[in-house]
């Protein structure tokens, strides 16, 4: 993975004493709160319902067992010793104290890590497929392009103060979508031309809150090299342009969509021709030297074990299911991609304890090469894991509270951490998610309902996603009253789509009985094989609201 | 006008005025003193202005830099006004006079102009800011100099960081 040289480490020891200085001038009243706010958001730091909230990046997901050691030790000395892995692939802190935030970004600095533009009206975290550079069907390995974007979006001096928030993802997978590309401000999708080479099918103006969309493609084709000057270009379109006197209409999709795609697109076209040979222009050196960080680890030979797993799958039924549903091929034949999945139920989704972070950090060196990937479903991945030691890795992590084995499965749900932390939510979302768990906690009938994504929102924020999940679920607030409107049909992946509304929402106790509903209409009208996606596109929404509101 | 700040960090006395947009129906009134007036009206009247080297132009973050393609470097100073530091558009407004425009005279940032963001100005190609009257001026020489570099190419530099680590 990347790894920071002296002018990485000078600009990140130089961003905490910026952001140290800024801190003191604000808590000594020169700085007035509106003044402080876009310096504390781009520093990741919120004030939230019943404390400040610290978001951590995690450059496109990726971790090394000394950052996740320090994050424990973090949760430990700042904190009430858990974190939450975010729907943004990124780490909060739920308790911080804003005066300890400088010396928490001091001991991020330390493992190369930041909380730098996680928030505010800048662009933020790249965000790519958690799979990445271990998969089969990659055109390229698409990390060293998402290093490149957290670069040139670092404290880049034209978009710090942008009409809103702004969000690029990048997908390298030639058959699936695990980063949700579609619904971003920005979405890449490599891809290579006619004559072999690489470059980005280019979408703009996806997104989810108030107004969902889904990004039209703007540009077919942007070769690899351009990939900054037209980012660039994009940017500076949205930033002279983007609405400024609404903030509900102020993400570029409104943009886009006023202007139409085309109209969108001649506009940055135009703007790209000025600065196409720019010096930002990348080079084949540079792209070269930053594909220098994300080279294969040193993979051994291991001998072929297949008969010794399936004679394990026979014997432990358990394991034979984690491996059906927690594990996915790797691109070498002897090694295998392993997702814990931080969803016991119980558990608020993607909350990780202090001493879970250790173990995590533990595992990565143990059995995946010290790394692991945070993933924006909110569970955390070992790439590189050798097959010949998934069985006492099984072992190890069962205890642990990692190896449910309901990945992408009704249970594996999305969930914001809404009204019991944040000061936005108009619902609780946590305690919907443990009761939908509770009413699924069945195994075999999980297994037989098959891969449903689940995602809770506690408000049109959607840091849930719940536009994009087969079932979605909104929590509202009617007089004072925490309400969930359901929608069915969202997707994030390849075909991606917003869910549509199923009707009048629902009070909170009644939802497990809903969502149960729901599944029991999907099961008496699937056809053999066929997931809850295929069938209610097949029979419209209909039939749901039928029985549901019956 | 109250003392400004140049990108050097050097703090300097300043004649200037700004002359707000006339409302509708009133006429521009030019002081007998350096001047920047709407560059709008610059254009349209600019050679009632050739017997005077004090008269500048102001953009406001709504307008368009390209207005005054090919007649840029006629004009001592430009200055761009932040109507409210949030507002971001400045910032492109600066790089296209720079670095399209090829503006080579006084880039001021004028309006709601705070520490925190002088950096990022220069960077973008001003080279002299009007500070809201209630910041410390003193102050000002420290913001603009949180960062040694940068990682990107701007007005300030040709030569991002990923050419650097090439050469």
């Amino acid at each position: 993975m990347y790894v920071y040289d002296e002018h990485d480490r000078q600009m990140a020891a130089e961003r905490v004493a910026q952001f140290r200085d800024q801190t003191e001038r604000a808590l000594a009243g020169e700085l007035r709160e509106d003044e402080f706010l876009p310096l504390r958001l781009q520093n990741g730091l919120y004030v939230q319902r019943l404390a400040p909230m610290l978001r951590i990046a995690v450059p496109y997901g990726m971790l090394h067992s000394a950052q996740l050691r320090r994050l424990a030790r973090i949760t430990r000395d700042y904190d009430k010793g858990y974190a939450h892995f975010t729907t943004r692939q990124n780490v909060q802190l739920n308790w911080p104290a804003i005066e300890d935030v400088p010396d928490i970004l001091a001991e991020l600095a330390e493992v190369e890590m930041h909380a730098n533009q996680t928030s505010g009206n800048c662009i933020r975290n790249t965000t790519t497929d958690q799979f990445s550079g271990v998969q089969a069907d990659e055109i390229t390995d698409p990390r060293p392009y998402c290093e490149i974007i957290r670069q040139w979006s670092t404290f880049h001096p034209e978009f710090a103060f942008l009409p809103r928030k702004f969000k690029v993802a990048v997908n390298a997978s030639e058959h699936s979508d695990r980063a949700a590309i579609q619904v971003h401000d920005i979405g890449l999708q490599m891809v290579r031309n006619d004559k072999g080479e690489l470059g980005f099918r280019v979408h703009v103006g996806g997104g989810l809150g108030r107004t969902p969309m889904v990004g039209p493609v703007i540009r077919e084709f942007l070769p690899e090299l351009d990939l900054l000057t037209y980012l660039e270009a994009v940017l500076r379109v949205y930033n002279r342009y983007g609405r400024r006197d609404n903030k509900f209409k102020a993400r570029i999709k409104i943009l886009v969509k006023a202007l139409t795609p085309d109209g969108f697109a001649a506009k940055v076209e135009e703007e790209w021709s000025h600065i196409k040979d720019s010096p930002t222009r990348l080079t084949e050196e540079a792209v070269s030297q930053f594909k220098g960080y994300f080279t294969e680890p040193d993979y051994q030979q291991v001998p072929d074990v297949a008969d010794t797993l399936a004679s394990q799958r026979f014997e432990k039924r358990e394991f034979d299911q984690w491996i059906t549903h927690n594990v996915d091929t790797h691109k070498k034949p002897g090694y295998a991609i392993v997702s814990l999945t931080m969803k016991k139920t119980g558990t608020p989704p993607g909350d990780v304890s202090d001493r879970q972070l250790e173990q995590i950090a533990d595992l990565a060196d143990r059995y995946s090469f010290g790394e692991v990937r945070v993933t924006h479903q909110q569970n955390v991945v070992l790439a590189d894991v050798r097959k010949d030691e998934l069985f006492e890795l099984w072992q190890a992590i069962t205890p642990m509270g990692f190896g449910t084995a309901n990945l992408n499965t009704l249970t594996d749900v999305i969930c914001c951490p809404g009204g019991d932390y944040c000061a936005l939510a108009n619902a609780k979302s946590i305690p919907v998610a443990e009761s939908i768990q509770r009413q699924f906690d069945d195994m075999d009938y999980l297994y037989d309902i098959g891969n449903i994504d689940l995602n809770i929102s506690g408000c049109m924020n959607a840091c849930g996603h719940h536009h994009v999940g087969n079932i979605g679920v909104l929590g509202v607030d009617k007089k004072g009253q925490e309400f969930y409107q359901i929608s069915l049909g969202g997707s994030s992946h390849h075909d991606a789509a917003i869910g549509k509304i199923l009707g009048p929402s629902f009070a909170r106790d009644d939802m497990p009985a809903v969502i149960q509903k729901i599944i029991n209409v999907y099961v008496d009208n699937r056809t053999e094989e066929e997931p809850f996606l295929d069938t209610y596109r097949r029979i419209g929404i209909e039939p749901f609201k039928e029985r549901v509101y019956a | 006008m109250p003392d400004l700040i140049t990108s050097g960090g050097a703090i300097r006395h300043d004649n200037w005025v700004v002359v707000p947009r006339p409302a509708d129906g009133e006429s521009l009134d030019v002081p007998d003193q350096p001047a920047l007036i709407p560059a709008d009206l610059w254009l349209a009247g600019k050679e009632h202005f050739d017997d005077r080297d004090d008269i500048g132009v102001w953009l406001d973050s709504h307008e368009e830099p390209e207005m005054l393609a090919g007649v840029v470097n006629e004009l001592p100073v430009i200055a761009v006004n932040f109507p409210k530091f949030s507002d971001g558009r400045g910032y492109s407004i600066a790089r296209i006079l720079r670095e399209r425009l090829h503006y080579r005279h006084e880039l001021r940032a004028v309006g709601d102009v705070l520490l925190d963001q002088l950096q990022f100005m220069k960077r973008c190609g001003f080279d002299t800011f009007v500070l809201r009257a209630d910041k410390d001026i003193n102050k000002a020489a420290r913001c603009l100099n949180f960062f040694t570099q940068g990682y990107q190419a701007a007005t300030d530099t040709d030569v991002p960081l990923f050419r650097r680590r090439a050469s």
